[in-house]
């Protein structure tokens, strides 16, 4: 039982995810109990997920796709642990590098050095390694002349470019990726693809990929799932669930 | 194979979740401490002239104005007061907005909420240490030579850095709900000012036959008790009294205790409010 359960990396257990958007916005304590008082607090309830169940085994390449506003980011985000479903549960076994949007935890007023400390301390990385690795991640981003300007200077290429760096700079139990591909010059974003690849070579690195380019989508992993509306349409060969989510608009 | 990964990983990433707090909470105090004083011209000079100009205005004036009550040695009274007061409001207005304004981050990021309001009472202590030097400064001014007595602002530092990391928590995490919240918080701030004897004496309100529940609302006030623990050690050097020391730890304990239990109630909202 304990060696059928640990081959999955990622299990998502009929997970559902309800906001309340409010009728109206109550951002005043006089107002909300005025509202309390005469019961007009009223919600409306939105499904961004609607049951949804999948099982990730360590090392497969999982595709998500699906049209704009469909729950992808919103999946990706409980899987990550920033978003606590409200039914349902998630489990994931080892560390993540979640690549969901690059730059994350930066302060634009720090220098990229100190920013690759303050990231990688949010990444769960020891202070001695990162000492052992800056190297590394400066040469991989390709701003060696850079790391002592501060970040608002920066490009947003360039911060991606750090950022990626910093999150793959080890090999992660789980990767998360959602659309990073797309910033970043096409030589960076070669690079980035490659290391990509090389992780899933490995064999240990379990990825889930979030792309609006279904090519692309095609070309890194073997499975995938469509989630349309926050319901899970398909589960299955990438070639399947691809050629069906196609078919919709044709 | 599995041995060799788990090796890897203790190098790799910190081995407890303990830990990655410990980094996390040291890398936002660093941050702070640099952000504050970047482009400036004295830097970290500041911190111990900050407090330093405060005294020699205030003590300009109020000197003569206290000269009826049993303090002896005003600036130094002052500028101790100053501080320890300075290191409540500091870190509870920062506190304040820490989950605000950590929001993207946790909208991105997995991390424990509480390190946040709580490493913006580690920056205000430790922007407390530098005013240290500043009354050193007096210290030495006015020739007071420091006793034993001193050992005593070691537990009321802590005690009071307790209880604004559990004030910290508790609206921080109403902050997110009610925006009012920063509002009031101001005000609260300014008539806690003058509730506290930072620049008066509690011996003019005792002599002036002040209604009993007046003396006794102030000498509840969680920061006279801090601010006479603080005095004892460096102003008066006595011990303090036991009833300072029972309500300075009560107040810490009740602090932390209902901060907490709050933040844990609601953390798990705070996504979906910022």
């Amino acid at each position: 039982m304990a060696d059928s359960t640990s081959e999955y990396a990622i299990e998502v257990n009929d997970v559902s995810m309800i906001f309340n958007i409010a009728s109206e916005q109550l951002n005043n304590l006089k107002e909300y109990f005025i509202k309390l008082m005469r019961h007009e607090l009223f919600f409306k309830e939105f499904r961004a997920l609607n049951h949804i169940s999948f099982k990730v085994r360590r090392g497969e390449v999982v595709g998500l796709v699906g049209t704009n506003g469909s729950g992808k980011s919103t999946m990706l985000k409980c899987i990550a642990g920033v978003l606590e479903p409200s039914e349902g549960s998630i489990s994931v076994r080892g560390n993540i590098a979640p690549l969901i949007e690059l730059g994350a935890g930066f302060d634009p007023e720090l220098t990229a050095r100190e920013n690759i400390y303050l990231n990688g301390a949010l990444l769960g990385y020891s202070r001695s390694f990162i000492d052992e690795h800056l190297q590394d991640i400066i040469d991989f981003a390709e701003l060696q002349n850079f790391m002592d300007m501060p970040l608002k200077n920066y490009s947003s290429g360039m911060v991606a470019r750090i950022a990626f760096a910093i999150a793959t700079v080890t090999e992660p139990d789980v990767l998360i990726v959602d659309e990073t591909l797309s910033v970043g010059d096409v030589f960076f974003q070669q690079k980035c693809e490659e290391r990509i690849q090389h992780f899933i070579e490995s064999g240990n690195v379990t990825v889930l990929f979030v792309s609006h380019s279904m090519e692309q989508v095609e070309r890194i992993c073997q499975r995938a799932v469509w989630i349309e509306k926050g319901e899970q349409r398909m589960d299955g060969p990438v070639k399947e669930v691809c050629a069906a989510y196609r078919a919709q608009f044709g | 194979m599995s041995h060799t990964r788990a090796a890897t990983e203790k190098i790799t990433h910190v081995t407890s979740k303990y830990a990655k707090d410990r980094f996390i909470l040291q890398q936002l105090v660093n941050k702070d401490f640099k952000l504050r004083y970047r482009r400036s011209v004295l830097g970290v000079v500041w911190s111990v002239l900050n407090p330093l100009l405060m005294m020699i205005i205030m003590s300009f004036v109020f000197s003569y104005f206290l000269r009826g009550s049993s303090v002896e040695n005003y600036p130094l009274y002052l500028i101790v007061g100053n501080i320890t007061f300075a290191l409540m409001n500091e870190s509870t207005s920062a506190g304040l907005r820490s989950i605000i304004d950590a929001a993207p981050l946790l909208k991105k990021v997995k991390v424990d909420r509480w390190v946040f309001p709580v490493q913006k009472v580690f920056s205000a202590a430790f922007n407390f240490s530098f005013s240290l030097i500043a009354v050193a400064i007096v210290m030495l001014f006015f020739r007071v030579i420091p006793t034993w007595h001193l050992i005593w602002m070691v537990p009321a530092l802590l005690l009071l850095m307790i209880f604004c990391m559990g004030v910290s928590l508790l609206i921080g995490a109403a902050a997110v709900f009610f925006r009012d919240m920063i509002h009031l918080w101001s005000v609260v701030l300014t008539a806690w000012t003058y509730l506290t004897p930072i620049f008066w004496d509690l011996s003019l309100l005792t002599n002036s036959n002040a209604p009993w529940f007046v003396i006794a609302v102030v000498k509840l006030n969680p920061m006279y008790n801090y601010i006479d623990m603080m005095r004892c050690a460096i102003v008066y050097q006595t011990s303090p009294r036991l009833t300072v020391i029972v309500l300075c730890v009560l107040w810490a304990l009740a602090a932390l205790a209902l901060g907490y239990l709050v933040f844990r109630k609601t953390e798990h909202k705070f996504i979906l409010y910022i």
